[in-house]
């Protein structure tokens, strides 16, 4: 690459320096407020003036703040585990087998993507209720699993197509059993993939409002998004302003920490297919 | 929201092992054709089985509730009325008031995010240093959960708590009228999923080979010219399907105006409206015809994408 210009160094810096401002700003007004003593929360500042985690402590004592999160956690992970199965079953076939109706699953499950979910909730409402399955954890597990099949499928299968399938027959020439071959050679190879697409799974259902409050009623299977905007405050009248804001950073800083960790395979993952299938 | 955007390479790619075999040995062949379709169906029967389940059976479980009154406050009066349903819910003005501001929404958001993600997706492209910066700091948003990022902005733009009047020295009240409403809703939509849209334009950009561009620039085209010649009919199929993408997305938008405004000012949508049909005030029969208008309506958003402006998700590869 050629010598860059000294005003188009600075042009490109000053475009970085607002990229990262724009993705930042909301994430440190709103650590910003949790930190805010109460008595500060309507000083119009951005940064605050003097720091406390009272509003940490609050949720946390609060039943429903912990049971929400352990709901999330639950739920979001289960409904990964299962979706990457899932999925990894019919992307293998699709990338390996030859065999008819692969187009329709693939495109099906493209339809499935763009689906509008609130168009099933009335009907999931009333089925779960009947199933005993309303404000249970499998009944916001299925939709999650459903939802991100497709996800899952579509990011598996555009991975798999890299794999170079011929080192495991290399392998079982070399001798190696089909087990060490698939545990020594295909897995690791398989790997990056199954993982990537677990955390876009994991983001999906960890990110989920709709569902979430209208299939869950209390703590059993309420996850945060739906806890966070039904928190109420002390008083009816004494909105939670800083509580919402100190629960919202405790859901955030994990996924940012993951996003920024495997920030290359998220990047991949969500382009995958997009220009090479 | 999170979908990405797939390209149906397997097709053309299995056609053309299947045709390419000679005829030697055609019933060992077939035998073992047989076993492999066969398991090529049990190991995709699971996947299937689950968004047929999940998604069909529902979908056909609505338009089976939308021909009948079903008020599960007064479940004994179930009867079936036909298309009384939609007849209610089109002759009503609150459906085309929240269609009309589902798509406003959609449109303003759709639009912006477009040209902001264009230009990040450039950033990112050309940038020299701090690529992999710019890269994490794009993708912070998509992993928020939307409701947060819905109360950041709440909260930003709130008299009482937020620091946006403080900055701006005014005293406004942003979510008392509509289009300062509207505003927050579209910038909360733009902050969160321009990095979504941004990640596919730059996948879209590597489909312009540089040496193009380069030619064209030594043959005296400025920069707006190989922009408007060159890189955008080039990018065309990216563009075509990540705005399809996201319009989708956009008109189900949910999350945002329910932590924002509940639909007040004017600002509610046809999610919203189904939402509070079905699940607030318990009314499945009406509720359903809204699920099945939306329905229609992304058929119909999705048609006059892929008929009318030919948006080809096989043309992605660059086979199409």
């Amino acid at each position: 690459m050629k010598h860059r210009s000294l005003s188009d160094r600075a042009f490109w810096g000053a475009g970085t320096i607002l990229v990262v401002a724009y993705a930042l700003v909301p994430i440190g007004w709103i650590v910003s407020l949790s930190l805010k003593p109460t008595a500060n929360v309507a000083d119009h500042k951005f940064l605050p003036s003097g720091a406390t985690f009272a509003n940490y402590r609050t949720i946390f004592k609060d039943p429903q703040f912990p049971a929400a999160l352990r709901n999330s956690l639950g739920i979001a992970l289960i409904a990964t585990v299962l979706a990457v199965a899932l999925a990894m079953f019919a992307a293998y076939a699709i990338v390996r087998l030859d065999f008819p109706g692969k187009t329709a699953v693939l495109s099906g499950a493209l339809a499935i993507a763009m689906f509008p979910q609130v168009a099933i909730i009335g009907p999931l409402f009333n089925m779960w209720r009947s199933l005993h399955l309303f404000d249970t954890w499998p009944g916001l597990i299925i939709p999650y699993m459903t939802f991100t099949l497709p996800l899952a499928i579509w990011t598996l299968s555009a991975f798999f197509r890299e794999i170079p399938w011929d080192l495991d027959k290399a392998a079982r020439v070399d001798g190696a059993t089909p087990f060490q071959a698939f545990r020594r050679v295909i897995a690791p190879l398989a790997a990056p993939g199954v993982f990537t697409s677990a955390i876009l799974v994991f983001i999906f259902a960890w990110n989920d409002f709709l569902f979430a409050t209208s299939l869950t009623s209390t703590n059993r299977a309420r996850t945060v998004p739906a806890a966070i905007a039904f928190f109420t405050g002390a008083s009816q009248f004494d909105f939670p302003t800083g509580q919402i804001a100190a629960a919202s950073v405790v859901v955030t800083v994990p996924i940012i920490l993951m996003v920024l960790i495997f920030q290359r395979r998220i990047v991949a993952g969500l382009t995958s297919g997009a220009v090479k299938g | 929201m999170t979908t990405t955007v797939p390209a149906p390479a397997a097709a053309g790619h299995a056609a053309a092992v299947s045709t390419s075999k000679p005829k030697v040995r055609r019933r060992a062949r077939s035998e073992r054709a047989r076993a492999e379709r066969r398991l090529g169906w049990m190991l995709c029967a699971p996947a299937v089985t689950v968004m047929l389940l999940v998604t069909a059976y529902p979908i056909g479980y609505a338009i089976y509730l939308s021909l009948h009154r079903y008020d599960l406050r007064f479940p004994t009066e179930t009867t079936f009325i036909g298309l009384r349903n939609y007849g209610a819910v089109l002759g009503n003005r609150l459906w085309w008031q929240d269609l009309t501001s589902t798509l406003t929404i959609t449109a303003i958001s759709v639009v912006i995010e477009l040209l902001l993600g264009f230009l990040l997706a450039y950033v990112m492209h050309r940038a020299i240093f701090g690529r992999g910066l710019v890269r994490s700091a794009t993708l912070v948003p998509y992993g928020i959960i939307t409701v947060v990022a819905a109360f950041a902005w709440r909260f930003a733009f709130d008299p009482a708590t937020g620091f946006i009047n403080g900055m701006l020295h005014t005293q406004r009240a942003w979510f008392t009228q509509q289009w300062s409403s509207y505003l927050v809703i579209v910038l909360t939509e733009v902050w969160k999923t321009t990095p979504f849209m941004s990640l596919l334009l730059l996948a879209g950009f590597t489909l312009v080979p540089d040496d193009v561009v380069k030619a064209a620039r030594v043959d005296g085209a400025t920069a707006t010219q190989r922009l408007r010649k060159i890189i955008i009919p080039l990018m065309k199929p990216a563009i075509l399907v990540a705005v399809l993408f996201r319009t989708l997305d956009a008109f189900r938008i949910f999350d945002a105006v329910f932590v924002q405004t509940r639909g007040a000012q004017g600002t509610e949508t046809v999610s919203i409206l189904g939402y509070n049909t079905m699940v607030s005030r318990l009314n499945l029969g009406l509720g359903s015809a809204v699920s099945v208008l939306i329905f229609a309506c992304v058929l119909i958003i999705s048609f006059v994408f892929v008929k009318g402006f030919g948006a080809n998700l096989s043309q992605q590869r660059g086979e199409g």
